[in-house]
């Protein structure tokens, strides 16, 4: 006989905890426990799922992910087990096809995602699947990114058997303010089902009828009105539940996504935005597990209009006289005004109020010019809100981490600099995306009027704007890069989704300018050519980001700071584990 | 004890062994405790409790019976599948949603017996330590319901029910939950979901085998009626004598129900074995009607696959040479007509004779199953009603010969690839039919047929198109 | 007559029948409630969704159906939502969302009751209590007649095979059923 492994491979693989499982001819090792489906798809064997989520309850109703399993044969008492030349059982294969989602992997298992009963199984079951379809493709939001639609080119056939009539339901029902349901296209995965039940813990949706009959849908006069609703729209493998908002604005294989994060509070929801050409048409969760799972908020999710909103500012906006309007000029004309106006200001009667909601780069930026120009009254605008229970943190700052880490500690500065405003001894003020007559921000109008000098950079015309002397238009979080940290003290990435719009400029590239054209010297702010740069500059001079580079932050984020807050629906989807 | 005698035009075949059934159709029996006990009634139980529980497991192991809800599965074998070291609760579900067509022998139980089930219920929670069980009565049994619930009552004031059972320590109840017209229903995990209170679902094993993971997530001991008024026996008759009797692979009695075109259908108790499917339709039965020939028999139920009455079967003789046979020479046990390509299934035996269209016969169960079918998952949601239309476009003479042919593909494609046995149910009668009974499907048809619309949608979009005749 | 509701107020909406006159209008009071607290009571505590299909079966009982205003209360007495009971009452065929006559016919007509003529006691039905069987929907299979004292729906399996043709009439089975067995039902029932 040839040469046995010393060690058999299942003893190995158990010293380490885990099981040989044979995908498609080849061995691999997987954990005790690791769902089929969940096993293939890592190494690439694809298995296709309609009702199995990772993050829900298992169902195994849409018999869609059957596929064939052997295992070793069963012994006859008082046998012992038989090992080939590479270590392993023989396996004797099933002559019925299983789902991979409900069953998991054990010692010595074949999977086989190929060969006839596999894909019997699954275009039979697809076929299913269409005959009470309305195949109404062309006139679906889904159509590009439907399951129902991928499978069937991938496994289904190509021709239809079923010509009786269909069986009718009820379409383009209007069950909640952001969701609409079309019943003739769902598949009855019951996702939405339980991720209304399991996650948001509001049991609106349901099953009614029977057999072909069932239907997805609320009681009537209830609706799904949840601020989480939306994510039943992400679950939804078909175009059974549709976003009010996305409905019939664009066919998804136009669009770009570009992975970033919300900016609508401290959680730092993982994010892709929808894009095509300069134009934003959705946002959508990314899964991340130590941040938002695979949901976000549906506010958060819709607040993206301001991006593409009338009320943008595309030139810089100066005023020549005091008193005078406003007029567009050009941004050499507009920073030599800035340059020359902060060369007369008195630094002690100056001050910054930046914005959390800005990047680390941009804030360090803002704290090399404060430096350059002496200005020491400088902080952030706070913004509270209430917690609520799932993903929405009460610190509806993106970056108030960031801006504690950069800037030093916030506190009461805002109040002094507001003192100072109204006492006359803080003449110039320098105001960062914010609008000072905010609630948060706790300016009045008089107090602007009052001021000598305010020198606004935002996005968005707002109060500030209005009343200040010089306007530099700056972007929204979808044109910019840029790292934030979140409550729990995790450094994540924003990437740019679209170019600045009209003749805006990031924020971190006009601080720059500003500094270089004040007469900054030092080689490492004004050479900059771009935020990663400015990272691997903050990396040398603050502790926690010691080491850190674009690159390794990666799409997922890295935890650098240690802040003992946690996010509750992240603690609870652990707890279940 | 005097001779039991019966009503009149009620009296059991002498071929019949009645343990069961002792009491249906007694004269002067009624489903009252004082009657009940008067005929030995609770004796068993006495005895059993005398026993350690594992030896009440042990007992009914022995004995080899073996469920007869349909899957067969040995009972005893069942209640040793609860998790060694198991802390939760433990229950107990009666079965008695017997809802498969054809089937009808736990009917006359809980209507003319109660207390024999209620018995048996009570040996079996002993054994297996469950301290709360649930009778599932199916919704079309009202006044068994009335019957059942005042058998129970009686039963806790004699303190068979309730604390300190025969002042062994033990206590259990009993609580009487009734279903609502859902044969899934008598699938054990969709039973479990609706006594839950949620919709009757079966659930996917693995990983929620009742034994392991059933009733409000504890282990679960799913036993249908008859099977727990046989634990009865086991107990009465000693594991030996019960294991003696009838089958060596299945032992004890069957209550055999006959349907359909014979002269004298109803229900009878026989040894398993002991009959051939021949001696129960002609000898007990009174053979076909009057001028007619048995041409098919259902022989375990509606899910049952057909076999024809003319089919030649391959039989192995006791020196093991095959010899020819035909359904009328299959023993009636559980696992002979199994060879065969059918199943015994419970014990309802439907006959056709050479008067009936095997289409029109299927379409019946096409309809019945399609109805029935729950929904959950997709080859049966969407399977079943498929071939109802295909059977009954057939049977309406709008079916071309492809369509008899997809009919069973249609069927294939449902076998083996959903969450419970319905699959297996609901496909195996379309299989068997247009297999065995091709010639009368394709009979029915007519080539034109594939090129006309079927749906209301292509008759008007092709209105002008479609050639009248 | 108002528009067809769309298929999610059709959960609620009302199917009105003559059979309504004959039985009391849904209303909770304190003997309801308390009668259903009677039936949570027999499930372990934290179970009370068991409950749902008892204290369904009780509001039948009493009501002749289950009334759209019926499902939210029956909610509350089990611990549960609407829509669950809503996806309850809708499954299971033996609950009626549609008020039955005061006598109500279920005809059997699964395999065996057929074979021995079952199926075609329904036309004979629907001809004695002046219905038309063709009026007959699929989600409510069940029709009334004008006086509200009658109706008839065909029912799966009765489990009574071998003395088919069965049919229950309220909570009575009756085997081996002949048109004239109708006949005298219909008779005696009438007065």
């Amino acid at each position: 006989m040839s040469t046995k492994p010393s060690i058999l491979p299942k003893d190995a693989a158990a010293a380490e905890g885990k099981v040989n499982v044979q995908i498609n001819g080849t061995w691999y090792r997987f954990p005790k426990g690791t769902r089929i489906a969940d096993a293939c798809n890592s190494v690439g064997a694809h298995v296709p799922c309609f009702c199995y989520h990772p993050k829900l309850s298992v169902v195994g109703s849409c018999r869609m992910c059957l596929v064939e399993q052997g295992m070793p044969p069963r012994l006859a008492p008082g046998a012992t087990p038989t090992y080939g030349e590479d270590g392993y059982q023989p396996i004797s294969w099933m002559p019925r096809a299983i789902i991979a989602c409900a069953n998991t992997v054990a010692e010595n298992m074949g999977i086989r995602t190929t060969g006839k009963l596999t894909e019997e199984a699954r275009r039979g079951v697809l076929e299913f699947l269409l005959t009470n379809h309305p195949l109404d493709c062309p006139i679906c939001d889904q159509a590009g990114e439907c399951k129902l639609q991928e499978y069937t080119t991938d496994y289904g056939r190509g021709t239809h058997r079923f010509t009786e009539n269909k069986t009718k339901k009820g379409k383009n029902l209007s069950i909640g303010p952001r969701v609409n349901l079309d019943q003739e296209r769902c598949v009855l995965c019951r996702r939405c089902v339980r991720f209304m039940k399991e996650v948001v813990g509001e049991d609106v949706l349901g099953v009614v009828g029977r057999g072909t009959h069932n239907a997805i849908a609320c009681y009537p006069g209830t609706r799904l009105d949840s601020n989480y609703s939306m994510n039943v729209v992400d679950l939804c493998p078909v175009g059974a539940m549709t976003s009010k908002d996305f409905r019939f604005k664009m066919r998804v294989w136009f669009l770009k996504s570009t992975p970033t994060i919300d900016v609508n509070c401290g959680t730092g929801t993982n994010i892709n935005i929808w894009t095509r050409e300069q134009q934003v048409y959705r946002i959508t969760p990314r899964q991340n597990d130590e941040v938002n799972s695979c949901w976000m908020p549906d506010d958060h999710r819709l607040n993206y209009k301001f991006i593409n909103a009338p009320e943008r500012l595309t030139t810089p906006l100066i005023k020549t006289d005091a008193g005078a309007e406003q007029r567009p000029t050009t941004w050499d004309a507009a920073l030599n005004v800035v340059v020359e106006q902060l060369h007369r200001m008195a630094p002690a009667e100056t001050a910054i109020v930046a914005s959390a909601r800005m990047t680390n780069e941009e804030l360090y930026m803002v704290r090399a010019l404060a430096r350059q120009l002496g200005i020491t009254k400088i902080d952030v605008v706070p913004r509270k809100g209430v917690n609520d229970g799932m993903l929405v943190s009460e610190d509806r700052n993106p970056n108030t981490n960031g801006a504690k880490l950069v800037l030093g500690k916030t506190g009461n500065g805002l109040a002094t600099i507001r003192r100072g405003v109204r006492n006359g001894s803080i003449r110039f003020v320098i105001s960062l995306g914010e609008d000072l007559t905010s609630e948060e921000a706790g300016f009045t109008p008089e107090d602007l009027a009052g001021l000598d000098y305010l020198l606004a950079v935002h996005h968005t015309e707002n109060a500030t704007t209005k009343a200040a002397d010089v306007v530099l238009p700056s972007v929204t979080f979808a044109e910019k890069y840029g790292t934030m940290i979140n409550v729990t003290g995790r450094i994540q990435r924003l990437n740019k989704a679209i170019e600045p719009i009209g003749d805006s400029r990031s924020d971190w590239a006009i601080f720059r300018e500003l500094s270089e054209r004040l007469g900054c010297d030092c080689v490492r702010v004004i050479a900059c050519p771009s935020p990663m740069m400015v990272l691997e500059e903050m990396a040398q001079e603050f502790a926690p980001m010691k080491g850190l580079t674009w690159g390794n932050i990666g799409n997922a984020g890295k935890v650098i700071i240690e802040t003992g807050v946690t996010i509750p629906l992240i603690e609870r989807s652990k707890a279940k584990n | 004890m005097s001779a039991i005698t019966y009503k009149p035009g009620c009296e059991p075949h002498p071929r019949e062994t009645r343990r069961i059934f002792r009491n249906i159709d007694r004269k002067g029996y009624n489903p009252s405790i004082a009657c009940f006990i008067k005929d030995g009634g609770y004796e068993t139980l006495k005895k059993a409790m005398e026993m350690e529980p594992s030896a009440v497991i042990d007992e009914v192991k022995k004995s080899g019976l073996r469920g007869r809800g349909g899957a067969g599965f040995p009972t005893g074998v069942k209640w040793t599948f609860i998790p060694k070291g198991n802390t939760k609760p433990v229950y107990l579900v009666c079965n008695c949603d017997e809802s498969e067509p054809g089937t009808f022998k736990d009917r006359f139980v809980v209507h003319q017996d109660p207390h024999q089930l209620i018995e048996g219920m009570i040996i079996a929670c002993y054994a297996v330590q469950a301290h709360y069980a649930v009778i599932y009565m199916r919704e079309e049994f009202p006044e068994a319901a009335k019957i059942m619930q005042k058998a129970l009552d009686e039963a806790e004031e004699k303190g068979f029910l309730g604390k300190d059972i025969l002042g062994k320590g033990f206590d259990l109840k009993i609580v009487l939950h009734r279903g609502a017209g859902a044969y899934i229903c008598g699938e054990e995990t969709g039973l479990i979901n609706s006594i839950e209170g949620v919709r009757p679902y079966p659930r996917i094993k693995p990983p929620y085998f009742p034994a392991a993971i059933g009733l409000w997530g504890c282990p679960t001991i799913v036993n249908n009626v008859e099977s727990l008024c046989q634990v009865r026996q086991v107990l009465m008759r000693g594991a030996e004598a019960f294991a003696a009797e009838g089958a060596q692979r299945s032992p004890g009695t069957r209550i055999i129900g006959v349907s359909g075109d014979v002269k004298r259908p109803g229900y009878y108790e026989i040894i398993s074995g002991s009959l051939t499917y021949g001696e129960l339709l002609y000898d007990i039965c009174g053979g076909p009607k009057r001028g007619r020939k048995f041409k098919a028999i259902i022989p375990g139920g509606a899910s049952a696959k057909v076999m024809r009455c003319d089919e030649v079967l391959k039989g192995r003789n006791p020196d093991g040479s095959v010899r020819e046979m035909s359904i009328f020479d299959v023993p009636l046990d559980l696992d002979s007509i199994a060879q065969h390509g059918s199943m015994s299934g419970s014990g309802g035996v439907i006959v056709m004779d050479d008067s009936r269209s095997m289409p029109k016969v299927l379409n019946n169960l096409n309809r019945f199953f399609a109805w029935e079918s729950c929904g959950q998952c997709s080859p049966c949601r969407e399977g079943n009603p498929w071939m109802l239309k295909l059977s009954t476009r057939i049977c309406e003479g709008k079916g071309s010969p492809e369509d008899v042919d997809l009919l069973k593909s249609v069927a294939d494609n449902i076998c083996g690839r959903t969450v419970c046995a319905f699959g297996e149910a609901c496909s195996w009668p379309t299989q068997a039919f247009t297999t065995k009974f091709r010639d009368e499907f394709l009979a029915l048809t007519k080539p034109i047929n594939a090129l006309k619309p079927h749906s209301d949608e292509t008759k008007e979009a092709r209105k002008f198109l479609t050639r009248e005749d | 007559m108002s528009e067809t509701p769309n298929a999610i107020d059709a959960i609620t909406a009302a199917k009105p029948s003559p059979g309504e006159q004959h039985f009391p209008k849904f209303a909770v009071t304190d003997n309801l409630v308390e009668a259903a607290q009677k039936l949570v009571a027999r499930y372990p505590e934290g179970k009370e969704q068991s409950a749902v299909l008892p204290i369904i079966h009780m509001v039948q009982e009493k009501f002749g159906y289950i009334c759209p205003e019926a499902m939210p209360w029956i909610a509350e007495m089990c611990k549960s939502t609407p829509i669950h009971v809503a996806g309850i009452v809708t499954f299971y065929p033996g609950i009626h969302t549609m008020c039955p006559g005061k006598y109500h016919f279920r005809v059997c007509r699964t395999i065996a009751c057929s074979l021995s003529g079952g199926e075609e006691l329904i036309p004979y039905i629907c001809q004695k209590i002046g219905v038309n069987p063709a009026d007959m929907s699929d989600e409510e299979p069940m029709l009334v007649s004008a006086d509200g004292l009658w109706s008839v729906e065909p029912v799966e399996c009765l489990a009574n095979c071998g003395f088919g043709p069965n049919i229950m009439l309220n909570e009575t089975l009756y085997s081996q059923v002949t048109t004239k067995t109708i006949d005298e039902l219909i008779a005696k029932y009438s007065k």
